[in-house]
């Protein structure tokens, strides 16, 4: 299943990938792929901007702006101005995703 | 309402000991009636509830110094999995306080994180406990925890695990190493199914409200309130709200990848047209209004009240990003907006036209 093509925030610097693998490892949509020893995004409408893959790149080789893809998050966060948050957070002590 | 709070400590099934350690509790990867009661509550019921173990160490089968250790949250139901599908493996595993709330979660809001995660090990000083340096931490957690710092201040390594418990035996027998499948989260028809009581709940909280508006919308007259013509003018109209959260909150969900277009908005807009126009095929006798006001409000208001509620099912996906989610409502809130306000304008022409004021 794809969410809506050509919207996320995902970016990538080639120049900077010394081809560890920690993001292919650490990616649950399988955005990239290791190929002739550097990373390689093969799919990124898959992406679901959580960041995963930014925070472990030790090179700097991945920006991402993270984010929860939560409609109720965002319009929380609309309707109080400020950033989104899940009303399922810890104050209401929620199992929220299960 | 208040929150609800089941705090539970595993009944130890013994203690284990580690030289110079305090006692640890030993836990049983076997389910109890309890624990399978828990997770079905835990699944139906609303947001308000805690359902947490205590942060610390842990023993499952009988550990030594050179056993795997596992990371996992304190949201009752993530260890549980875990310790499940631990059987038959001597482990420890090493529970992080998130608050009660699971590893997907907790690490995105950074509760499942490297700081967390570093002073947990010292507290239960791991160093001491097992001889090597790995952990092995859920590849979720990946978006709170950053390996290399966590090398960098305890010396231990972290291996990124696979997504789904489960896989762990396998994983572990393969020496480390997780095939492509088990680094990618699935998202079935099941999955799919189990959530769907968490948009059914929300989504029915509002209908009082929204039955209380349509009732005195029909029933509202210049000389007061009439109830027969309440009830039975607004019947129809709460029987479509039902249809709207139905079509929203289970239909949507259920059939989400056969449905096309990738915005959610969209699919559960569709949805809901379908909805609408079978119920109206199904119910005609009921609908027995003297114009054609109403049946054009219905039209409007509902199928959108449906692609209302299908976009909330974006927080329980695991495929949707922040970005798509903000596209959407950036077109979605006013067109949700001038529908609701249009659809209530043309209900109250239609009764101003009743009552011959129009
Ligand atoms: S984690 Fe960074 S350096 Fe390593 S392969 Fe990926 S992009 Fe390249
Ligand atoms: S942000 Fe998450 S989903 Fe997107 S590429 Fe990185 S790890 Fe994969």
């Amino acid at each position: 299943m794809k969410y809506i093509a050509d919207v996320v925030t995902l970016e990538f610097f080639q120049e900077k990938c010394t081809g560890c693998g920690k993001c292919v490892d650490v990616c649950p949509h399988g955005v990239f792929l290791m190929r002739d020893k550097k990373a390689i995004v093969v799919d990124r409408d898959r992406c679901m901007e959580c960041g995963a893959c930014a925070n472990n790149c030790e090179f700097g080789a991945i920006k991402v702006n993270l984010g929860v893809g939560c409609a109720a998050a965002i319009i929380n966060g609309m309707i109080t101005g400020g950033p989104p948050s899940c009303d399922c957070g810890v104050e209401s002590g929620g199992n929220c995703c299960g | 309402m208040g929150i609800e709070k089941i705090s539970f400590l595993p009944r130890p099934l013994g203690v284990k000991k580690a030289a110079g350690q305090p006692a640890v509790s030993k836990v049983s990867s076997e389910w109890t009636w309890t624990d399978h009661f828990g997770q079905i509550r835990c699944r139906i019921s609303s947001l308000r509830m805690r359902y947490t173990v205590g942060p610390g160490l842990y023993a499952v089968g009988e550990p030594d110094r050179e056993s795997d250790v596992f990371v996992t949250a304190n949201y009752k139901l993530s260890f549980d999995i875990l310790r499940r599908e631990l059987k038959g493996l001597n482990a420890w595993i090493i529970v992080l306080d998130t608050k009660g709330i699971n590893v997907w979660c907790a690490a995105g809001k950074g509760t499942f994180g490297t700081d967390e995660l570093i002073s947990r090990i010292n507290e239960i000083n791991l160093h001491n406990v097992v001889a090597h340096r790995r952990i092995i931490v859920p590849q979720l957690g990946a978006v709170g925890v950053n390996a290399r710092i966590v090398q960098q201040r305890t010396g231990f390594r972290v291996y990124f695990g696979p997504v789904h418990a489960k896989d762990i035996p396998a994983y572990i027998r393969a020496g480390y190493i997780k095939t492509p499948e088990m680094r990618l989260v699935r998202f079935n028809m099941m999955d799919r199914l189990v959530l769907t009581p968490m948009e059914i709940n929300p989504a029915m909280k509002k209908f009082p409200l929204f039955g209380l508006i349509i009732l005195l919308l029909f029933g509202i007259q210049p000389s007061g309130i009439l109830f027969k013509d309440a009830w039975e003018e607004g019947m129809p109209f709460l029987i479509f709200g039902l249809t709207a959260v139905f079509s929203g909150a289970f239909m949507t969900p259920l059939l989400l990848p056969f449905i096309p277009f990738r915005s959610f908005a969209v699919k559960g807009w569709l949805t809901g047209v379908i909805a609408v126009f079978a119920l109206m095929q199904g119910i005609g006798g009921f609908w027995h209004y003297s114009s054609l006001l109403p049946l054009v409000a219905a039209y409007i208001f509902f199928p959108l009240a449906s692609s209302y509620i299908a976009l909330q099912f974006t927080g329980s996906t695991t495929f949707t990003n922040m970005s798509g989610v903000k596209k959407e409502l950036k077109i979605g809130v006013p067109v949700y907006l001038t529908a609701t306000a249009t659809s209530l304008l043309i209900l109250v022409m239609y009764r101003l036209s009743q009552w011959g004021i129009i």
